[in-house]
């Protein structure tokens, strides 16, 4: 993806050789070489390099594993500005080179609320402090998250807020989202809505049996369903881009296979937790499994597992939401939600493609050229666009151990879980910024 | 949702190996008999020609009531004082530990204090077994939220085998407001892994989802559901949600889920009625029928309650007292 200027000088000529290319933008799977020079792709193919590297050229053997664009994770929180003990930029963009993200957008629910172009200025001033990812952010739809009053949309967006969203709550109120989506129209920015309809959604864990068992109080797939096909009106009504945040249903999904097939500018993404866990993982009031949206009951988890397999899903987002101990060691009800991601972005999704349901190169889209376009930037072995890449070894087995993550916060109820992908190397703008 | 099942050391608390008593979920039938067997003797025991006895002379029970309840922590202060114990009730206001001190503080602080054990109440499910990960002592549930109430569970199952001298079989309805009530899980846990039938009748309103998983039956009406039931257990139903948000108004309520004698003739003639306490009268139970002493247990469920509390007190200390010189 493109990058605000003040970048430091690139390096440059770097040969990737003995990879296996993965360009889903292209469709490209071939084993081969890439050419970066300076912070650009040069060059690529199967044939390049055939007769070896020039000298001059420094040259990266990537012994037969996996060369992709970097991650894109279109959903993150970094708690900076205001809530620093929990994560912050340089944190947050540590992890995320250990997990192959090359560009990260964060949600504006920080404090200060990014609603103002002062808040968007200081991303992007950190992020270029920082010379490692690639970090944007949203700017909120509505004035301190309130739901009331829009944000300047417009002046946020030419100084570089990628969408719009309220990050974990949903714009409720149906003027107000209907407001948003026919003014973004405009600027062609898009809105992005965390899907539960408030009045809904006051519980805390997914309703059903285990809830009723554990006596806590449930949120019904209803909240989810109930605010997708009120937007897709909207929608429909303005003709304003909408992307659902972490889809958790298969109610949902349905719908908004319904509004593609309509031709809606409709989008959505969910988050490695959704098709890896259900309920269960709340077992006896485990607050490393609290999210928002809920796990769901393993009918729905099957369903979100299938809407990527059949592309109703067009993202993968880490959803990397970082809580110290005080804020998940509490009763289960007042436990803040969230799972830290980054790190594990690239070897959950991967699943799906190890169990035989999707293909390589499909899911490396749900990371990289999909949400790119999404968000209106550049994710592809193109020659020209920025070197901003990936090498993994996409086999290679590893146990999750929170406890050695590099992100401040540790909270993820992946321990002791089995995965296969190991990112080896995270390049941006031609410079690695991450070398296992 | 179960208790803690790691098993003591030391196996003086014979059928009961584990450390806590957080739940009636997870624990087995025999383990649940072994209780009610120990709960028994006690209640054969005239506290008045008795009086105290010092099996916890030395011992220390503390009381930490994060919600306000005067029943259940006078009933355990007295089963513990009637046990020798030397007893300290902590009430805390909720609302100030969500400002500052948080409950991993407060058990930190108690575990400084080496209680022997603790019993809590909490106003969230989940708080009393969080609580007992971090602290050093036995833990007993006084309630967690809409979680479980164990020790209600048992003295209402002491209860009823007094009355008609057996659980197996017996079908017993639990009636009113069941998605908050711990009452109604510790009950359903109970009486199900002792074999009886349970059924729960509450307006879909108050009807947790896919309560049917449990094990028991759902009804949405009384006279349905009360047909042909041995027992008849009301639940409590808290005033702030009569008024519209879950039901529309007391009248209605009582009009469609207050035990009257009426409603009460669809149960078996001799059934039994029970109310853990404290009473609406003439919201979910007639006032008449509520002290009717042929049918109601409720005088008895509250003498039952001491005797439980004072025969979990006994075995939670077991371990500790015979590995401590006395």
């Amino acid at each position: 993806m493109q990058r605000p200027p003040a970048r430091p000088v690139a390096p440059g000529r770097v040969a990737y050789v003995n990879a296996r290319l993965l360009d889903p933008a292209s469709g490209l799977d071939a084993p081969g070489a890439l050419l970066t020079e300076g912070a650009e792709i040069a060059d690529r193919g199967p044939e390049l390099f055939k007769d070896g590297v020039p000298e001059g050229i420094e040259t990266v053997d990537c012994g037969g594993a996996c060369l992709a664009p970097g991650l894109v994770d279109m959903r993150v929180q970094l708690r900076e500005p205001g809530e620093e003990h929990k994560e912050t930029i340089s944190t947050a963009s540590r992890a995320a080179a250990i997990g192959g993200v090359t560009s990260m957008v964060a949600l504006p629910n920080t404090e200060p609320i990014v609603d103002d172009v002062a808040g968007v200025e200081f991303v992007a001033r950190r992020a270029r402090e920082e010379k490692s990812v690639k970090v944007y952010t949203y700017g909120a739809v509505t004035r301190g998250l309130e739901g009331h009053e829009l944000t300047e949309m417009g002046l946020l967006t030419a100084y570089g807020a990628l969408g719009f969203t309220d990050g974990l709550k949903a714009v409720a109120d149906a003027q107000v989202m209907r407001r948003a989506l026919a003014y973004s129209t405009i600027f062609d920015t898009v809105i992005l809505q965390h899907p539960e309809e408030p009045s809904l959604a006051r519980g805390v864990m997914n309703s059903g049996a285990l809830a009723t068992r554990l006596g806590l109080s449930g949120i019904p797939v209803q909240a989810e369903v109930i605010m997708v096909e009120r937007d897709l009106r909207l929608v429909e009504m303005t003709g304003g881009r909408y992307h659902v945040s972490h889809v958790s249903t298969g109610a949902a999904i349905e719908a908004i296979r319904g509004a593609k097939k309509r031709g809606l500018p409709v989008s959505c993404d969910t988050a490695p937790h959704y098709f890896t866990l259900n309920e269960n993982s709340v077992g006896d009031y485990r607050t490393f499994a609290k999210v928002s949206p809920p796990l769901r009951s393993e009918d729905d988890r099957k369903a979100v597992a299938e809407g990527l397999a059949d592309g109703t899903i067009d993202a993968i987002a880490s959803d990397h939401a970082p809580q110290d101990q005080d804020a998940k060691r509490l009763p289960f009800a007042l436990a803040e939600p969230g799972i830290v991601g980054l790190e594990t972005l690239l070897a959950l999704s991967l699943a799906p493609v190890h169990a035989g349901r999707m293909g390589l190169l499909e899911l490396l889209a749900c990371l990289t050229s999909r949400p790119a376009a999404i968000l209106k930037g550049r994710s592809g072995l193109t020659r020209g666009w920025p070197a901003d890449l990936v090498v993994f070894d996409a086999e290679k087995p590893w146990t999750i151990d929170p406890d050695r993550f590099t992100s401040k916060s540790k909270n993820a109820p992946f321990e002791g879980h089995m995965v296969q992908g190991r990112v080896l190397r995270t390049v941006v703008d031609g410079r690695p910024i991450f070398v296992a | 949702m179960s208790s803690s099942k790691t098993p003591t050391q030391n196996s003086a608390s014979g059928g009961y190996p584990h450390r806590h008593l957080l739940g009636i979920e997870g624990l087995s039938q025999s383990e649940i008999v072994f209780l009610l067997d120990e709960a028994a003797e006690y209640a054969d025991l005239d506290p008045h020609r008795h009086g105290r006895n010092a099996l916890l002379a030395g011992h220390t029970v503390i009381n930490l009531f994060f919600e306000n309840s005067t029943r259940t922590r006078t009933s355990f202060e007295l089963a513990a004082k009637r046990l020798g114990a030397d007893v300290i009730n902590m009430s805390v206001a909720w609302s100030s530990i969500k400002k500052g001190e948080t409950l991993i503080d407060t058990a930190m602080t108690l575990t400084a204090m080496h209680p022997d054990v603790l019993v809590v109440r909490h106003p969230d499910s989940g708080a009393v077994k969080l609580l007992s990960e971090k602290v050093d002592c036995a833990v007993i549930n006084g309630g967690d939220g809409a979680h479980e109430h164990p020790t209600q569970g048992l003295l209402d199952a002491l209860t009823i085998i007094r009355r008609l001298g057996k659980l197996e079989g017996l079908k017993v309805a639990v009636c009113g407001d069941i998605l908050h009530s711990r009452v109604a899980r510790s009950n359903i846990h109970l009486l199900t892994a002792m074999g009886a039938r349970v059924r729960v009748i509450a307006p879909p309103t108050l009807m947790p989802g896919r309560v049917e998983e449990l094990g028991v039956e759902a009804f949405t009406d009384m006279r349905e559901g009360l047909a042909g039931c041995d027992v008849v257990m009301m639940l409590r139903l808290q005033t702030e949600r009569m008024q519209g948000s879950y039901v529309p108004s007391i009248r209605e309520y009582f009009h469609f889920y207050g035990l009257d004698r009426e409603k009460l003739a669809h149960a078996k003639p001799d059934a039994l009625v029970m109310h853990p306490g404290p009473m609406n009268r003439g919201v979910e139970i007639d006032s008449e029928l509520a002290d009717d002493i042929d049918r109601s247990a409720i005088r008895e469920q509250v003498e039952m309650g001491v005797a439980v509390r004072m025969a979990c007190l006994d075995i939670l200390t077991r371990p500790l007292r015979t590995g401590r010189r006395r």
